[in-house]
């Protein structure tokens, strides 16, 4: 690859060291040389029987599984997003890899490979329970942290390498593993809440998940407890020609509280590659869940040749009176993002937050957005977007706004920011507003702007490079969201925005 | 210190010249001032010395230092010296004034090739400065220039130039829009600022602002020339008689 971006002596050292360092603009994307073990090419219903097995699964989960496999074959792909998706052939890929040596599940962190432990360390993920999810916080707040900890669930591909402060969540009443182990362990849970929030059938790919998800996390946060640390999920596809189904499924009980966190990396390919997740939230009387995206799969290069195909179905069930969810994400990465993560308001007084940064930079493409389905009593939602395009790329917000005939007084605010650099990129804003209640207040503000030419003048006359003055003046112009993201994610959004625009300017 | 050599300017996209044929020398610790009616040039003038895109240079030259200053990108110029307090301070949402000022100050020095400030002597520093220009912590805190009155913007002008320690600063009409007290606390902070090491190009339309930052000369400027030079009784007499006497020596020339 070639350096698409001018090197100038002012750009912050390290960012560019770092992006350097992997070649091209993308600095997670070298891959993991080790063994790796396949399931035959394609897809029929040998496969998925063979996925639960691998995942010594019982007999109700392949039903489960095999159901949804046969309500697939007969589900269309859809096609209204503003996105040009190339024809994907499903039997030309592997739905299960793993590393061969992960046959065994290690039983605890001590066992798990030196290599993907490396691999994580690489990506500044240290599977270890000493240290603390990157050292961002005192960066950003230049002071000494408090020991906050984060654990981890890490998922390599189809399955899960290890998850971190399991017995001190443990102790606390907290449920954290993978979702395999779930299924075996904690049956009950699993056939109460799995599919309750996006059912079967839901969409295509969500149909495809549920026949073949692979790995995940399971979260249980008790009734009462407040969860002790920050939960998170690290994902990345390593395998060639490999789609990543992970499923997560998170239940706070009543009076409850998690912030969960994930973030996603793939190497660096000529080949697409299909990553279709379906994540489930599920909240209950007076409990809470933030929930925090950073997605920064490989985006493909500056012509649009690879990438990640990430169409991801999210939903949060605000089943309880006052629960309350938010959603944060910040989305770099993939060469298509079709994703909606969305909130069913059902019970009275409960609310619901989506705060998204979209970037797409030369050829990728997003269609991104939520839903807020009001059908509680004094239900709230609360919708803040700002879209960033550069290149040639597109970027739509699509929102559905429902206020149902039972949802008496609810109110929703939306406000849909797209920032433009360059002529030749898109931006777009589909919402959709559907109020069936006269008492109900939905706000809906838009603005589409230009990384402003006097803007930039004047940050490069204080003496800030160009490139430098767009992160600056893009950042801003995310605060709200920034804002809105746990410290320990915040920084790293911060360069995430800087890295992902490079080579937008000049 | 500055030596611009018959300079002549045109827009880029439409084919007017602006600046006419301008030749002005400036040496270190020195205060020029460039008045001149609407339309005549000077923000122009400005413009093309810090390096704004829009205008094409035709013809002569700028020197900074006996380098080609036309030749430096815009925070090359920067990272040189070269100071433009902008006549409309640019407000740029959702960044904090710290931020900004930190990453200006340190993008400068790494330019120059010098260590960056730690977060505490920086601090240290910008809060001196703002307690001379009465800037209070609560404008600190909020994005750059955003929500501020006219005279709190141009007070932080002068808080980043105080700041970044330009060698050589233009004043684009500083003095527009400032009342007397706030026109007091900028040329306060100025004239501490001044140097014999400094030099400074102020561009204004009053004599207002000239009772308070002394200039050693004052140039009038009409239809893209210096037309006549003088010391700062030349601004007295503008003040008196208006430009009238000078619009004719702009016309003669032609």
């Amino acid at each position: 690859m070639t350096d698409n971006y001018q090197v100038r002596d002012v750009i912050d050292k390290e960012t560019l060291s770092t992006v350097r360092s992997v070649g091209g603009t993308y600095k997670y994307g070298f891959s993991t040389d080790i063994e790796t073990e396949y399931a035959p090419l394609g897809l029929n219903e040998d496969i998925v029987k063979l996925i639960s097995k691998k995942n010594d699964e019982p007999e109700w989960m392949l039903d489960w599984r095999l159901k949804a496999f046969n309500r697939w074959k007969k589900l269309k792909q859809p096609d209204w997003a503003l996105l040009k998706i190339p024809e994907i052939d499903f039997q030309d890929q592997y739905y299960y890899a793993r590393p061969a040596n992960m046959k065994e599940k290690p039983k605890s962190l001590d066992e798990v490979d030196p290599k993907l432990l490396e691999t994580y360390s690489k990506l500044g993920i240290p599977l270890t329970e000493q240290k603390k999810l990157a050292g961002v916080i005192e960066e950003i707040t230049e002071e000494k942290s408090e020991n906050r900890r984060v654990a981890v669930d890490a998922v390599f591909d189809s399955v899960s390498v290890g998850t971190t402060f399991k017995e001190e969540l443990k102790s606390a009443g907290v449920i954290f593993c993978s979702i395999s182990e779930a299924i075996k362990e904690y049956p009950d849970l699993v056939k109460k809440y799995l599919g309750s929030v996006v059912p079967i059938s839901d969409n295509f790919f969500a149909c495809l998940n549920a026949a073949v998800f692979s790995d995940g996390s399971f979260v249980y946060i008790p009734e009462g407890v407040k969860c002790p640390m920050e939960l998170s999920t690290y994902f990345r596809i390593n395998a060639e020609n490999t789609g990543q189904f992970e499923r997560t499924l998170i239940i706070a009980d009543k009076n409850s509280y998690v912030s969960y966190l994930e973030g996603c990396t793939a190497p660096q390919r000529d080949e697409s590659q299909l990553h279709a997740a379906v994540v489930e939230l599920v909240i209950l009387d007076d409990a809470e869940i933030k929930y925090s995206t950073v997605q920064n799969w490989f985006p493909g290069d500056e012509n649009g040749v690879g990438g990640i195909y990430n169409f991801v179905t999210k939903r949060a069930d605000c089943r309880g009176r006052n629960s309350k969810v938010m959603w944060t994400q910040v989305e770099t990465g993939s060469a298509i993002t079709w994703k909606y993560p969305s909130c069913v308001l059902k019970g009275d007084n409960s609310s619901g937050e989506f705060y998204s940064i979209a970037i797409t930079n030369n050829m990728q493409q997003a269609d991104t957005g939520t839903k807020m389905i009001h059908l509680g009593k004094n239900t709230n939602s609360r919708i803040v977007s700002k879209g960033i395009s550069a290149g040639k790329a597109q970027n739509t917000y699509r929102g559905l706004v429902q206020i149902g005939g039972r949802s008496q007084n609810s109110r929703n605010f939306t406000q849909c920011d797209s920032l433009l650099i360059g002529n030749k990129c898109g931006a777009h804003t589909v919402p959709y507003i559907e109020v069936n209640n006269s008492s109900a207040r939905a706000e809906h503000e838009a603005t589409t702007s230009k990384v402003d030419e006097d803007q930039l003048f004047y940050c490069m006359q204080r003496g800030i490079g160009e490139e430098d003055a767009v992160a600056l003046i893009v950042n801003g112009f995310c605060k709200e969201v920034l804002q809105a993201l746990p410290m320990e994610f915040a920084m790293e959004a911060q360069k995430l925005v800087a890295i992902s625009l490079e080579g937008s300017v000049g | 210190m500055l030596k611009i050599d018959n300079l002549k300017v045109s827009l880029e996209e439409e084919d007017k010249q602006i600046i006419k044929g301008l030749s002005l020398s400036i040496n270190p610790g020195e205060v020029h001032a460039i008045m001149g009616p609407n339309g005549s040039g000077k923000s122009t003038l400005s413009s093309v010395l810090a390096g704004k895109d829009g205008y094409t240079v035709n013809h002569g030259n700028v020197k900074f230092d006996g380098s080609d200053l036309l030749d430096a990108e815009v925070e090359e110029r920067a990272a040189l010296g070269i100071f433009l307090a902008f006549q409309y301070p640019i407000e740029i949402p959702g960044v904090g004034n710290m931020n900004f000022l930190r990453t200006a100050l340190n993008s400068q020095r790494k330019t120059r090739g010098q260590e960056e400030l730690n977060a505490a002597d920086f601090l240290k520093l910008v809060r001196s400065i703002a307690k001379d220009l009465e800037i209070s912590d609560e404008m600190m805190k909020r994005p750059v220039n955003v929500g501020a009155s006219g005279g709190e913007k141009k007070r932080n002008e002068i808080l980043q130039m105080c700041l970044l320690e330009p060698r050589f600063v233009i004043l684009d009409e500083t003095d527009s829009g400032l009342d007397v007290d706030a026109m007091k606390l900028v040329s306060k902070g100025v004239n501490n600022f001044l140097s014999s090491s400094r030099s400074f190009l102020v561009i204004t339309h009053y004599q207002r602002l000239l009772n308070y930052i002394i200039p050693d000369y004052v140039h009038i400027m009409v239809d893209g020339r210096i037309v006549k030079t003088g010391d700062k009784k030349l601004a007295l007499h503008v003040e008196e008689t208006g430009y009238k006497d000078f619009l004719q020596l702009g016309k003669e020339k032609h």
